[in-house]
């Protein structure tokens, strides 16, 4: 066992780019889900956005890297609209049911083969970066940083924008939820009639709540596409929105620290657990009195199920995560 | 009960002004500050509300009464935009209400509560006080993001609400959470939040429902109050000690009609009433002997 190694990892993993990824795509889904009270569980669906967003420019269009953004922007923009103006009328729960169905029908959209001139198929797109990595001041071929946190030259500069945009965006969530148009997302997760009563436009400030959510997921999706060089349409399934939903309830749901340390602790824990896992399983597999308990194949399963086990103890007997409000919580019940 | 009430000048006003009126459903008010006619909505095959025409008085005291399910919260929802009639047409305040959605009524001038208590429970009840301001710069979310842009704003409408607050002796509970109140208080914090919205007509569902009697004379005092403040105050109530000590004209429903109009003390009187609210045999013992009373 080299536990030392193991604590390296999951150090520099809590700062790492999946971390920082994910806190982007918590802080949206905390605007919608933690704030406002809409189920949306199709956020992986405006990461999509995001990533073909920058890599069809980049692919296509023989134009700045830049301009991946407003296209991006404008297909968060239709598929709120898309999804928002048929559902938000309706009560949370077909939201959910609606979003989580969206966020499948676009992956299956961009996979297809009909349309694999646009994005690629299955294989998605490919080698799209060029440009962002030429804007890194640093030498790719270096290592950079010191012992657990050491990075090659592009993966430095991805990590140092994505925590720079996680950076923004949290100050950004703080300082709008603390003003009245929070308030409003606030007492609309509370009771949308009440607000209704006092004159404020739900419908309005509902799609508001889901395009600004969806916005920062975009951003994710982005910095998610630039680290990996590439967009495969499978890295934005389901799965995705669920872990990064299991990470903002973890830092505690309707605060911006929450969304931030929640996704670092998940993936903290992740990398932890997959490392032991495999230090165990390094020279065969495990077995106590003959019977095998562990192959090195049956990790990764293994891995999620006592990930899952963790969250279902930290649900029990801390429901409102690590910075969530304990008074809140107990308020439901009445 | 009726020796014992006091009335103010804009009680006696009030009452004056309704004195002509014929006690008969559906009559014609001298200032109307809200009519409706012939609303009617449908639940699968039932009739919730079949109103040919009903008027409430400009600064008058209003109560409807009627029993379990005559439609008088339907007949609410119906005219505060909260659901959509089958047909019919209202008018508030000479504007016309028909298609006009839910939040844009409580920016014309009225605003109403519900029978449950919607306090939003885990905010602050200044926090809940703060929201009922309407025309809020900070609510835009350009602006939201530049405190200098709204913080004056608020600091008006946060001394607005310190006021309220006071006049409704929650000011000891401001910085709570409004999940911590009592049922009571919770009825007080949802009205006085609807004043917040600078309203002419205060529309209030069963106020009394789940408040003790101790705070229930000063819930009367209050909604006095409103009147004395120069608003028009129209609430659906079942507490009928309540009703004759606030209302200056009450209006009774039963299956979804109007079936009597008139003030508290003809009401108390009206046999179509008492039927209604007791059926026919009224009065008379079940088992055949004279009640004691």
């Amino acid at each position: 066992m080299d536990w030392l190694k193991i604590l390296e990892n999951t150090v520099s993993s809590l700062v790492g780019i999946d971390a920082a990824y994910f806190a982007l795509a918590a802080l949206g889904l905390n605007i919608q889900f933690g704030y406002t009270g809409l189920l949306n569980f199709g956020q992986a669906a405006f990461m999509a956005c995001g990533a073909y967003g920058i890599g069809m420019t980049a692919q296509y269009f023989d134009v700045s890297m830049w301009y991946g953004i407003p296209i991006a922007l404008a297909f968060v923009v239709i598929l709120s609209l898309l999804v928002g103006i048929p559902t938000l009328r309706l009560r949370a729960d077909y939201l959910a049911i609606v979003t989580i169905a969206t966020a499948e029908i676009v992956r299956l959209f961009v996979r297809s083969v009909r349309f694999k001139r646009f994005f690629g198929g299955s294989d998605g797109i490919n080698s799209f970066s060029t440009q962002f990595r030429d804007l890194s001041p640093f030498d790719p071929s270096k290592q950079y940083g010191f012992r657990p946190f050491q990075y090659s030259g592009y993966t430095f500069w991805t990590l140092i924008v994505a925590w720079c945009l996680v950076g923004i965006f949290g100050v950004v969530v703080f300082y709008l939820m603390r003003s009245p148009w929070g308030r409003v997302l606030k007492a609309i997760r509370e009771d949308e009639d009440a607000v209704r009563s006092l004159g404020k436009n739900v419908y309005s400030y509902k799609m508001q709540a889901l395009v600004m959510g969806g916005v920062i997921g975009m951003f994710s999706g982005m910095v998610f596409a630039l680290d990996r060089g590439s967009v495969q349409p499978d890295n934005y399934s389901r799965d995705v929105t669920f872990y990064v939903l299991t990470a903002l309830v973890l830092g505690g749901v309707a605060k911006v620290s929450g969304s931030i340390v929640g996704p670092m602790i998940f993936w903290g824990l992740y990398v932890f657990s997959d490392n032991t896992l495999r230090e165990l399983t390094r020279d065969g597999g495990i077995s106590v009195f003959g019977v095998g308990l562990l192959q090195k194949s049956q990790v990764g399963p293994v891995n999620y199920m006592l990930i899952g086990i963790g969250l279902m103890l930290l649900m029990t007997f801390r429901p409102q995560g690590i910075f969530g409000n304990r008074k809140e919580m107990a308020l439901d019940g009445r | 009960m009726v020796a014992d009430r006091v009335y103010t000048e804009t009680a006696q006003r009030a009452r004056a002004a309704l004195a002509g009126v014929q006690p008969a459903p559906g009559v014609a008010k001298p200032d109307p500050i809200l009519l409706a006619d012939k609303v009617k909505k449908n639940f699968g095959g039932v009739t919730a509300v079949d109103v040919d025409h009903i008027e409430v008085q400009r600064g008058s005291i209003t109560a409807l009464i009627g029993p379990n399910g005559a439609g008088k919260t339907t007949l609410f929802n119906l005219l505060t935009g909260f659901d959509t009639p089958d047909t019919g047409e209202w008018r508030f305040d000479g504007r016309s209400l028909a298609k006009v959605v839910a939040h844009k009524t409580a920016s014309m001038g009225m605003v109403r509560t519900f029978q449950l208590t919607k306090s939003l429970t885990k905010m602050s009840v200044i926090e809940n006080m703060k929201l009922g301001a309407t025309h809020q710069v900070g609510e835009r979310w350009w602006n939201g993001l530049f405190p200098f842009r709204w913080k004056a704003q608020e600091k008006l409408i946060e001394q607005r609400a310190d006021q309220l607050l006071q006049r409704f002796k929650l000011d000891h509970m401001r910085n709570e959470y409004a999940g911590t109140l009592s049922g009571g208080q919770r009825k007080l914090l949802e009205m006085s939040r609807a004043l917040m919205t600078n309203p002419r007509l205060v529309m209030l569902d069963e106020p009394m429902a789940g408040v003790n009697p101790a705070l229930k004379q000063s819930l009367n005092e209050h909604i006095r109050g409103l009147r004395d403040d120069g608003m028009t105050v129209l609430f659906v109530e079942h507490d009928m000690d309540m009703v004759h000590d606030v209302s200056d004209w009450v209006i009774v429903m039963a299956e979804g009609r109007i079936i009597a109009e008139g003030t508290p003390e003809a009401i108390a009187a009206n046999p179509a009433v008492i039927e209604a609210y007791l059926g026919a045999h009224q009065g008379k013992s079940l088992l055949g002997e004279e009640t004691p009373s």
